[in-house]
């Protein structure tokens, strides 16, 4: 059990942190914390994708976004009404009469008629799902930096598709989404009210995250995984059907960067074409690496950290420097692990950090002994 | 009753080269059947067209009396061929019984959602995977190494390693590359005695190997491959007195 106390510290914080923050009268820490963990749901996917299957994605920021627009797109609409105040159209008419829409009025008071925001955000998962089903299928045969390069260029198009669609807000985005219903009493909503509420709901949906992930990773479909990532021809011989499994996690990453973009766009109550940019692919690439590629608390934990650091503007304008640094210092060190390995049996915490100087030192090339010529 | 593995008129070339040239033999139920020949006769490219690794551009390979040519190695993995690789090809960072279990891959079922939910049967299932894992590990005598880091383990180890993973799916068929490659004669003869092991229980082998040493004492069929060809093919004392056979290997006097 003890894979899952990772999963406990984010359950308890969840509902601790708040009352504690209430009593340090820091609550207004609470917004970038709730945020924080949306962001970190979406390195969690990636996590799976990149971390456990090898499979590098550029572009996880526009599942995210994806999730986000389609979510607030919807829930947004203004349905054409009859003067009934009835939806027009049949098939809308039948959505009303199941209670899947949502009345509302626009910022001049007329009213309005879209779809609820849960049946939205739940298209809005649906849609992103296909997207990377679709992409998906002839993207993942490339490996390595062919990859890399090609969920980049899927990432730039949907960033400039939000941009430039006028239904999408273009460069604005869209603004007053409504809260988002999970259960009764339960909205994903931001104001100061629901904060602390919120909180909790984004840190238990984490943890819930969390945990999915962990035990997919101890399954035999994680097994499959990590042996892909090893070696494509082996998994394949031993039955392994190596383009369906990376075809399943590349659309399960981008289920959680949907879920993460659709819950967040419903607690600021807006989303802008930023939450593409390829700029937010590589946070989300960094906070895998830095967290351990292949380990699910190292990417919670780092990316916990550095979101709220940055979101706090502790970075200032290196904003986005810190994360580039961030993957080229990880790059280094791995890379000079992958050339001079330590010495197998250092186990425990005292021979990882062993093993973690000896890498850290690999980066820099040993000087030559002059007196060995 | 029939063969368990039959290879007809099997080719491949690679541009100008016949690497496999309408090559056809049978591998017996239950026997082991070795593929012999020098560098570069084609023992690997006949191997992986079996394997379903490459596809080959004319013959038949039936397995069990189904046509699996060309078929995608995963594919033919769930018929029921399992396989070793002549460099070993282990998960380094993943346990050695973890290895083993992936052996398991075809004989389990439990998808991705039930691997996140842990549904009940998909637990058992997975309790299962280890255990049978567990026994090939023990069957190779490799279960003091079950719980380490595969890619810490010495050379021979991982040999054993990748037979535990490819005996624990329980093939019908079980396609040796090289086993011997990089062992020492002390570890070539165990792997021989335990080869037979193998066999014994109920399992067709064929082995492609360069070592004679290996293949001579416990084959019960020998095809010899030579520049694509068949050169020869029969049981273990017709092979050595093979006089083609010698001359390929000892190299000819009137050459």
């Amino acid at each position: 059990m003890r894979r899952f106390v990772p999963v406990l510290a984010l359950a308890v914080l969840a509902f601790a942190l708040p009352p504690l923050a209430a009593a340090t009268k820091t609550s207004f820490l609470l917004t970038q914390a709730t945020m924080s963990a949306y962001y970190v749901l979406a390195s969690l996917g990636l996590c799976a994708l990149m971390g456990y299957a090898g499979q590098i994605s550029m572009g996880q920021a526009a599942f995210f976004a994806i999730g986000g627009y389609a979510s607030s797109f919807l829930s947004t609409l203004n349905l054409p009404t009859a003067a009934s105040g009835q939806a027009e159209a049949p098939f809308a008419r039948l959505l009303d009469g199941a209670g899947l829409l949502a009345r509302g009025a626009d910022a001049y008071g007329a009213p309005t008629l879209s779809l609820s925001p849960a049946l939205a955000c739940l298209c809005a998962v649906l849609l992103a799902a296909a997207v990377a089903a679709l992409i998906g299928t002839p993207i993942l045969r490339l490996k390595g930096h062919y990859l890399a390069m090609a969920t980049l260029g899927f990432g730039i198009v949907i960033e400039k598709i939000a941009r430039g669609t006028k239904a999408l807000g273009g460069a604005d985005g869209i603004s007053g989404v409504p809260s988002l219903r999970i259960l009764p009493g339960v909205e994903v909503t931001g104001g100061r009210q629901a904060r602390a509420a919120n909180f909790t709901i984004a840190w238990v949906l984490l943890a819930l995250g969390l945990a999915l992930l962990v035990n997919l990773v101890r399954s035999r479909s994680g097994r499959a995984l990590r042996a892909l990532h090893d070696g494509e021809a082996a998994a394949d011989a031993m039955g392994v059907d190596t383009a369906r499994y990376k075809l399943k996690v590349f659309v399960l990453g981008a289920v959680y960067a949907a879920v993460a973009g659709a819950f967040l766009t419903h607690f600021n109550g807006s989303i802008g074409p930023g939450e593409a940019n390829a700029m937010k692919s590589v946070r989300y690439v960094a906070i895998v690496a830095i967290g351990g590629m292949a380990n699910l608390t190292g990417t919670v934990v780092a990316g916990l950290v550095l979101n709220f650091l940055s979101l706090r503007g502790v970075f200032g304008s290196l904003d986005d420097g810190v994360f580039g640094a961030i993957l080229v210092i990880v790059m280094l060190i791995n890379i000079g692990g992958a050339r001079r390995r330590p010495a197998a049996g250092a186990a425990g915490l005292p021979g990882r950090l062993s093993g973690f100087a000896q890498r850290v030192r690999s980066v820099f090339p040993a000087r030559r002994d002059r007196s060995a010529r | 009753m029939s063969a368990i593995l039959s290879v007809q008129g099997l080719s491949r070339a690679f541009g100008g080269l016949r690497a496999v040239d309408g090559v056809g033999f049978e591998a017996g139920r239950e026997r082991i059947t070795a593929v012999i020949g020098p560098n570069g006769a084609g023992k690997t490219t006949l191997f992986n067209l079996i394997s379903g690794s490459l596809a080959p551009d004319s013959g038949k390979v039936l397995f069990d009396g189904d046509d699996i040519t060309g078929m995608k190695p995963y594919r033919v993995a769930r018929r029921g061929i399992a396989r070793t690789f002549q460099a070993i090809k282990l998960s380094g960072r993943m346990t050695a019984l973890e290895n083993v279990m992936i052996g398991r891959h075809v004989r389990s079922r439990a998808g991705f959602l039930e691997g996140m939910l842990a549904a009940p049967w998909a637990r058992a299932e997975e309790r299962s995977i280890r255990e049978e894992a567990m026994k090939a590990v023990e069957l190779l005598g490799i279960a003091e190494y079950a719980g380490r880091e595969t890619g810490t383990l010495p050379f021979g180890i991982q040999r054993s390693v990748e037979l535990a993973r490819a005996l624990a799916s329980e093939p019908k068929l079980l396609l040796l590359d090289e086993p011997a490659s990089g062992l020492n004669a002390r570890e070539t003869k165990e792997l021989a005695e335990l080869i037979a092991r193998i066999r014994d229980r109920g399992v067709s082998i064929l082995v492609v190997e360069h070592d004679m040493s290996l293949v001579m004492g416990i084959s019960d069929e020998i095809v010899v491959l030579d520049f694509g060809k068949k050169l020869a093919q029969g049981a273990p004392r017709e092979i050595q007195r093979n006089k083609d056979v010698i001359a390929i290997y000892l190299g000819e006097d009137d050459a």
